[in-house]
């Protein structure tokens, strides 16, 4: 119980992902299985259910501390939390806590808890009081309470257990992905070392595109010969790896989570390919032959489903994957082989799948970078964000390299809309008119360094108040409220954890600016709730798009 | 009993009609008895100001230059109109005063707090309980859930937290506002640990403390001149608004700084939150909620009068407790939205 209780008191007190991560890490090394299983329920959203009333606690604190109800009440009021608002009303006879390992407590003080009468609930509590600290109690509360959230995303506390046993990230997130019951075995089989059942799960690191920032008139010299590229619509949804493996299928986004259970038709297209296959594409809704926007999408990602796949589980079946690359194939790594020759191989697989779920991403044809550029301009009408741009010889690589190659070309994307920036929300102020009482003027923020310095922070480099549905809106106004950190007036300062790509129409200088960057008629493009803050852009981004500009002028 | 208290609630403040005098008053006035130099207690702009000598010096560099103010040492009686006026510490900031005003001929005695802690505190005078038929406290903490710890555990916290960030490169910073409780961390760090840095904010107070008499560790104003030796070991102690200024982030130390606000309001994991700080730590120059129901035991009032903070509350308790209380109506009550309160509450008591 003690270990516990420091472990959320300190998670409680850091705002801080490194220190979540590290204090998780110590915490699962050095904890015996029987506590540390209980413990990574709690953190994993299967958390104990409620063993005591909330009027039996109330009026057990009452008669424990002297404070007539109506007191506690106003109490409450102040502090927001029951728990934490009986723990500080309750007498610190006892700073010294319980040594009780966690999963006895649990049995014990709170398990035996739930048949009892009033009366011996009453008592049971006062007694279980009497020997814990102030911050044990509130612990205590939130376990009895039947609603314990702790505030660390379950990407986190993946994480640390993937450093404590060992396994990569991908590993981890495929054995809790069915959900984990506080077991002390099925705790210690979660940390066991590789073996064949997690290679079958694995996905490849994701190879991403580089931005591409040449002007038109000069892809001749940055890229050479437009016909040694194979050019595609780069469309606007959700990166996949689909992988078949002894005779399971699984879908991973390319955050590195495992998507299956929110799009069963995707799964479905499994049966269809040999073992040891795996393609990458994007995911997308897909209706009357185009590609429905982002947010719909977003809608599918939301759902909360069972981790075992439902077919059917949706009205229609409308998810596709378009396939652009094929990364293994009668499970050999085909990464070496140049993309010509993965093509070939990616359209004998899509013929013979004949999933209508599945689709092969159609090149697209122009002899000169003007005809594709004319292609590229029109791709907004095709639900597209732009073209990629990949060479015929480009091999499959790992992340997403800095510069070009010449010895190894890689992949670009040219995006349609130039001045384009993902950015971390930091702070909020309340409309006027028919957005008053809501939060809707934002402020957000670009990294000031990349993420190898860890004291990077989050200046602040443009306000927006466009873009977003009333709904989407209303989601960042719950979500203003809830993660207020600081006030300054009417400003409220948020957690930097929403990521908006944020557009705007030029871009200059300026001393009025914290950044030193002013833009135009900037507004939200979307919500990327795919993103992670760290995700964001960079104010080296930002400069570069300043400079290409000012090279253009020049 | 006159027909009039002794003591009423005017557009100006609190009023003392026998002694012809106010009781930091919220508007500039004739005459007023300053019980100590916070913004929210001490207007500029009174024609005289009476406040006790520590207190004089502290006011003498918060209200307009030039201002005449009168002092008489804690304890001393002396008469105005038809009223004995007698000042006794309140513990609270330097030369905080308790006001206590005797009817001249009806012998009737009310006590104003003013804000006050009744801890032990070496950078001011300790408080001195009071006997009275009325009187008025604030009751900034006046909820059972603000019971303090003992100072030495609060002091021990700081201390350590400081240690373990000059180990790891971190430089501290301590959000504190300027005047009291600037002065109170001060005294209780360890000067052993490391530099102690302030804000330009700090720098007159802690020489109106000096110039008290009152001991305060070495300390240098934190600027360009002295960041090298405070980066990354050093504890600075800065005004709250100080936070997220370029002048703070020139302190970052190679482990980059760590932030603490250290309040009253700290001991609420929910208005932690509300500060952009790593750190809360519970050291209040405010009475909580035993010290606020001792000091109405000790005073042995009839009447007790409940302003500044939780005051509908507290007077509630009072009363069911067989004591005639009632609300008296501060300044901002009103005004403003509970939200705005809320943040008043926050950073004027505080101050
Ligand atoms: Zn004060």
């Amino acid at each position: 119980m003690k270990r516990f209780t420091d472990l959320y008191t300190a998670l409680d007190a850091t705002t801080r992902t490194g220190e979540k991560e590290r204090l998780l890490v110590e915490y699962f090394s050095s904890t015996p299985p029987e506590d540390a299983s209980i413990v990574l329920a709690i953190l994993t959203g299967n958390r104990p259910k409620r063993a005591v009333k909330t009027p039996v606690l109330r009026r057990a604190v009452s008669e424990m501390s002297g404070v007539p109800p109506w007191l506690v009440a106003e109490c409450y009021e102040q502090v927001g939390d029951f728990s934490e608002t009986i723990a500080l009303l309750l007498p610190d006879d006892c700073p010294a806590g319980t040594d009780e390992p966690l999963h006895r407590f649990v049995r014990e003080r709170i398990g035996a808890m739930a048949g009892l009468s009033e009366e011996t609930q009453v008592m049971a509590l006062r007694e279980t009081w009497s020997g814990l600290s102030r911050e044990q109690k509130l612990v205590f509360h939130k376990l009895i309470g039947g609603s314990f959230r702790v505030g660390v995303q379950k990407k986190l506390v993946v994480r640390a257990l993937a450093t404590v046993a060992g396994v990569e990230l991908a590993v981890m997130d495929h054995r809790l992905a069915g959900g984990f019951a506080p077991d002390a075995e099925a705790y210690e089989t979660l940390l066991r070392t590789e073996d064949e059942t997690d290679n079958a799960a694995r996905p490849y690191p994701f190879f991403l595109a580089h931005q591409l920032d040449a002007p038109e008139e000069g892809l001749d010299a940055a890229l050479g010969d437009p016909r040694v590229w194979i050019a595609e619509y780069k469309w606007d949804g959700v990166r996949a790896q689909l992988i078949r493996r002894a005779g399971q299928t699984l879908l991973w986004s390319r955050g590195e989570a495992i998507i299956s259970g929110q799009f069963p038709e995707l799964v479905s297209i499994g049966r269809s390919l040999d073992d040891g296959t795996v393609l990458d594409g994007e995911v997308l809704i897909w209706r009357d032959d185009s590609p429905r926007p982002f947010a719909e999408l977003q809608q599918r990602l939301n759902r909360k489903v069972a981790p075992v796949v439902q077919p059917g589980l949706f009205d229609r079946d409308e998810a596709v994957l378009v396939a652009f690359d094929i990364i293994e194939a009668g499970g050999e790594d085909l990464r070496s082989l140049p993309l010509q020759a993965r093509r070939e191989k990616l359209i004998e697989t899509v013929e013979r799948s004949g999933d209508p779920a599945l689709r092969l991403s159609e090149p697209v044809r122009g002899e000169t970078w003007e005809a594709l550029a004319k292609i590229r301009a029109g791709a907004r009408s095709r639900g597209a964000e732009g073209l990629m741009l990949k060479h015929r010889l480009s091999l499959y690589g790992v992340g997403r390299r800095k510069n070009p190659d010449p010895a190894d070309p890689g992949w670009w994307k040219w995006k349609l809309d130039p001045y384009s920036v993902e950015c971390v929300l930091i702070y909020a102020q309340a409309g006027s008119g028919r957005r008053s009482g809501l939060y809707t003027d934002y402020t957000f923020g670009v990294w000031s360094d990349g993420p190898e310095k860890p004291e990077r922070e989050l200046v602040p480099f443009a306000k927006a108040y466009s873009g977003l549905t009333q709904e989407e809106i209303e989601k960042v106004d719950r979500f203003v409220r809830a993660n207020t950190t600081g006030r300054m007036g009417p400003v409220r300062q948020v957690k930097p954890e929403l990521v908006f790509e944020l557009g705007f129409e030029g871009i200059g200088r300026s001393d009025r600016h914290r950044s030193g960057i002013a833009v135009r008629f900037p507004r939200m493009l979307r919500w990327r709730t795919d993103k992670k803050p760290e995700d964001a852009d960079t104010m080296a981004a930002l400069e570069a798009l300043l400079s290409a500009q000012d090279g253009g002028r020049a | 009993m006159g027909s009039a208290p002794l003591v009423e609630v005017t557009g100006d403040g609190l009023f003392c009609r026998a002694a012809g005098c106010h009781i930091d008053p919220w508007k500039p006035v004739e005459r007023a008895i300053v019980t100590h130099a916070h913004a929210d207690h001490a207007t500029p702009g009174c024609g005289r100001y009476l406040a006790s000598p520590t207190g004089k010096i502290v006011l003498a560099r918060r209200v307009h230059a030039g201002a005449a103010i009168d002092a008489v040492g804690f304890g001393e009686t002396i008469e105005m109109g038809d009223a004995r006026l007698t000042l006794f510490p309140a513990g609270h900031i330097l030369g905080s005063a308790q006001v206590r005003i005797e009817h001249a001929k009806t012998g009737e005695t009310w006590v104003i707090t003013g804000d006050y802690k009744t801890r032990p505190d070496p950078t001011c005078e300790a408080f001195e309980p009071v006997r009275c038929h009325t009187l008025l406290t604030e009751s900034t903490f006046g909820l059972p859930i603000y019971r303090w710890d003992p100072d030495e555990l609060v002091k021990a916290q700081i201390n350590a937290w400081w240690r373990e960030n000059s180990d790891e490169g971190r430089t501290s910073v301590v959000f504190a506002y300027a005047l009291g409780k600037a002065q109170r961390v001060l005294g209780a760090l360890e000067a052993s640990i490391g530099p102690i840095g302030v804000h330009g904010a700090v720098l007159p107070l802690n020489e109106a403390y000096a110039e008290a008499g009152i001991a305060l560790p070495e300390t240098v104003h934190a600027n360009k001149e002295t960041a090298g030796e405070l980066k990354g070991r050093g504890l600075i102690v800065a005004p709250p608004s100080a936070a997220g200024t370029p002048w703070l982030r020139r302190f970052a130390g190679p482990g980059g700084m760590s932030t603490a606000m250290v309040s009253g309001w700290m001991r609420v994991r929910g208005r932690r939150r509300w500060r952009p700080v790593d750190r809360g730590f519970v050291l209040s120059d405010h009475a909580d909620w035993p010290g606020l129901l001792e000091t109405v035991r000790e005073s042995g009032a009839e009447r007790v009068g409940v302003t500044h903070g939780s005051s509908r509350q507290l007077a509630r308790y009072l009363s069911e407790q067989g004591l005639e209380s009632f609300v008296v109506p501060t300044r901002y009550e009103g005004e403003l939205g509970t939200e705005r309160e809320e943040e008043q509450a926050g950073s004027e008591a505080e101050q």
